[in-house]
């Protein structure tokens, strides 16, 4: 059994259920823009969202992160405990499905972070297929991440007059056998049909990179001192902003939160933005990425060059969140169309 | 929303991948007016097991961590030792040149890609050493003595400000005197007195007798050195993957994760910190 149905007035019935067992994370309004959260009521949930504020990352990279604990005068850590919940991500986008997956490689790039990888086992991912597109600064077409293809449990389509759920793990599965799901009789013909539904939606969504899949790696390796990022570091406020609502930037700092009666505290680690001057300045006062521009430059060949090289996979997911947050109008579609532009005029 | 309480959750230890390991600073020695000398032992007794060229993260709780190039070699006398040398420069080597004998912190590590010292058997080896450079070379340069028989010539070269800013002068002078190694000093600036040679480390270069074949340069220094000295060995006629550098980049975890000191695909922290020519020759940020 891969596949179930369900009512479309029963989504929330289907939320309670899975409230039994686990905590349940979702998108949620807020204000004019969504955000995930724990819902209470299932009522609360907002299936048709665009990308939320911060991706579904802060529930296994979360923004503070206690590394352990320790007491005044000690030099080894007190307790290196990390607390995880059985969780429910859902509905998540397969761009952010995506973006999970990238997180994944990183942190089990060997030596295997822990932290990481038990939060990790701990949520069922259960997905939510785009039908239509979010706006207009997503690029998941050209990204290849707009249909379901791995790394969740299961993945909830709307085909029109019911939800089709697709399991895709031994949990999914688990999941599936509730008695409010109908069953699917013929499973070839579900497939098929879901195919058909997937280039049929494609008539909806605009291609708004000018280059394919295929080439965008190509066109970074010949980008490297394009006059491109002149213009993206004169923009810049080096903010921050877009490397906080990527699903797929994971960097780091780690500090020592000290208790105001100095008896010990936390190492924590929390989220660090490569955009920020001071992000690759050593103790001498050294800074090798000094030019705004060249931070930016980093961040591009972060998910469009260096992470093919080192995992053979682009670590951009299409979600446009980098280009609606950004304060000073910095657009990813502007900026890789740009470069595009000057590599195939180079020709 | 405010989370819910952990009803349902549980709690896990994770490993120490993050933890540091207890150690005592068995002896100090106050180098220069900035730079001190540690020699550290783990509590429990077991050596660090570094390679040459590897580094620790220090941790002191409160202010934090920070990573540093081990100078002593794995073939010293007693393994259950090692050895730092820090420059203070901020507040976490602050704190630490405030602590002496006796005084505990902690170290992960060893982390990184040390020298490559199974490469570097069996030729003769050029050290190229600016500044604090010398301070991670010692580690090789010690290496090398221990196991001198697998090793040709050896040369030394060393550069820095002023003499007062040399380090290791004692053991430096030694080295001088040992079979097959050799040793020149430069400083940018000295007062009349100074009987040695003036000027930056790249003129001592020209006059280094190397056999291009089977040498290997080593070199360390701040980052403005190293392409004016690699276009000195490139002139002596090394090739690309016969000049071995060690880079210094902030880092974080020492695990290839946190970000801070990636150049282009490369985690310093985890592909290095040494790195040949070859590897680093044409990527942006690296030199």
């Amino acid at each position: 059994m891969r596949y179930v149905s369900l009512q479309k007035n029963k989504l929330s019935q289907f939320v309670k259920s899975l409230q039994k067992k686990y905590k349940v994370v979702a998108p949620v309004k807020k204000e004019n823009l969504f955000v995930f959260a724990e819902v209470e009521d299932p009522e609360e949930i907002s299936i048709d969202y665009i990308p939320t504020i911060l991706p579904p990352k802060k529930y296994f990279l979360p923004q503070h992160e206690k590394l352990g604990t320790f007491v005044k005068d000690s030099v080894s850590m007190a307790e290196t405990n990390i607390d995880v919940e059985p969780t429910v991500l859902f509905g998540a986008h397969t761009c952010d499905i995506e973006g999970i997956e990238c997180m994944d490689i990183v942190f089990h790039d060997s030596p295997l972070d822990p932290y990481f990888g038990k939060r990790k086992k701990s949520v069922i991912i259960i997905g939510y297929e785009c039908m239509k597109p979010c706006d207009e600064y997503a690029t998941c077409v050209t990204m290849d991440t707009l249909n379901p293809r791995a790394g969740y449990d299961i993945m909830i389509t709307d085909i029109g007059d019911k939800y089709i759920l697709h399991l895709n793990s031994p949990e999914g599965i688990e999941i599936g056998k509730n008695a409010l799901f109908g069953k699917v009789t013929n499973e070839r013909d579900m497939k098929n049909k879901l195919l058909k539904l997937r280039e049929d939606k494609l008539k909806n969504f605009k291609v708004l990179l000018d280059a394919e899949y295929k080439e965008l790696n190509k066109i970074f390796k010949g980008s490297y001192n394009s006059e491109t990022w002149k213009d993206v570091g004169r923009k810049c406020v080096s903010c921050g902003n877009c490397t906080a609502v990527c699903p797929t930037c994971y960097c780091f700092d780690i500090y020592d939160d000290v208790k105001l009666d100095m008896s010990g505290g936390e190492r924590r680690r929390v989220w660090d933005s490569c955009q920020l001057d001071e992000f690759a300045t050593v103790a001498g006062g050294e800074n090798f990425r000094k030019e705004r521009s060249s931070r930016q430059r980093h961040r591009y060949y972060r998910k469009f060059d260096y992470s093919v090289i080192k995992y053979n996979k682009f670590f951009c997911v299409g979600c446009g969140r980098c280009t609606r947050t950004c304060m000073a109008d910095i657009s990813l579609i502007e900026t890789v169309n740009s470069l595009t532009k000057e590599q195939k005029n180079a020709k | 929303m405010q989370s819910k309480t952990l009803k349902k959750g549980k709690t896990i230890p994770a490993d120490f991948l993050y933890s540091p390991r207890a150690a005592t600073i068995i002896r100090t020695k106050q180098m220069t007016a900035n730079e001190k000398f540690f020699e550290i032992g783990f509590d429990d007794g077991q050596p660090l097991g570094q390679q040459p060229g590897q580094f620790i993260q220090l941790s002191i709780f409160g202010v934090g961590e920070a990573p540093v190039g081990v100078c002593s070699s794995p073939t010293k006398k007693d393994r259950s030792t090692f050895e730092i040398c820090v420059r203070k420069v901020g507040t976490f080597t602050s704190a630490l040149h405030r602590l002496n004998k006796g005084d505990k912190l902690g170290v992960r590590g060893p982390f990184g890609r040390g020298f490559p010292i199974d490469e570097l058997k069996g030729n003769d080896v050029l050290i190229v050493a600016g500044g604090l450079g010398i301070v991670p070379l010692r580690s090789l340069i010690n290496f090398i003595i221990d196991r001198k028989r697998d090793f040709g010539n050896v040369m030394i070269l060393l550069g820095c400000k002023e003499p007062k800013d040399r380090l290791f002068t004692d053991e430096i002078d030694e080295w001088g005197n040992m079979l097959n190694i050799s040793y020149a000093c430069t400083v940018d600036r000295a007062a009349p007195d100074w009987k040695g040679n003036v000027g930056v480390i790249t003129t001592l270069i020209p006059g280094v007798h190397i056999d291009k074949n089977r040498t290997y340069a080593v070199v360390v220094g701040p980052p403005v050195m190293y392409k004016y000295v690699i276009a000195e060995l490139l002139k002596k006629g090394l090739s690309e993957n016969q000049i071995i550098l060690s880079l210094e980049r902030r880092m974080k975890c020492g695990l290839g994760k946190c970000g801070h000191c990636q150049i282009n695909h490369l985690y310093v922290c985890k592909d290095g910190p040494t790195f040949t020519y070859a590897e680093l020759k044409g990527l942006g940020e690296a030199l």
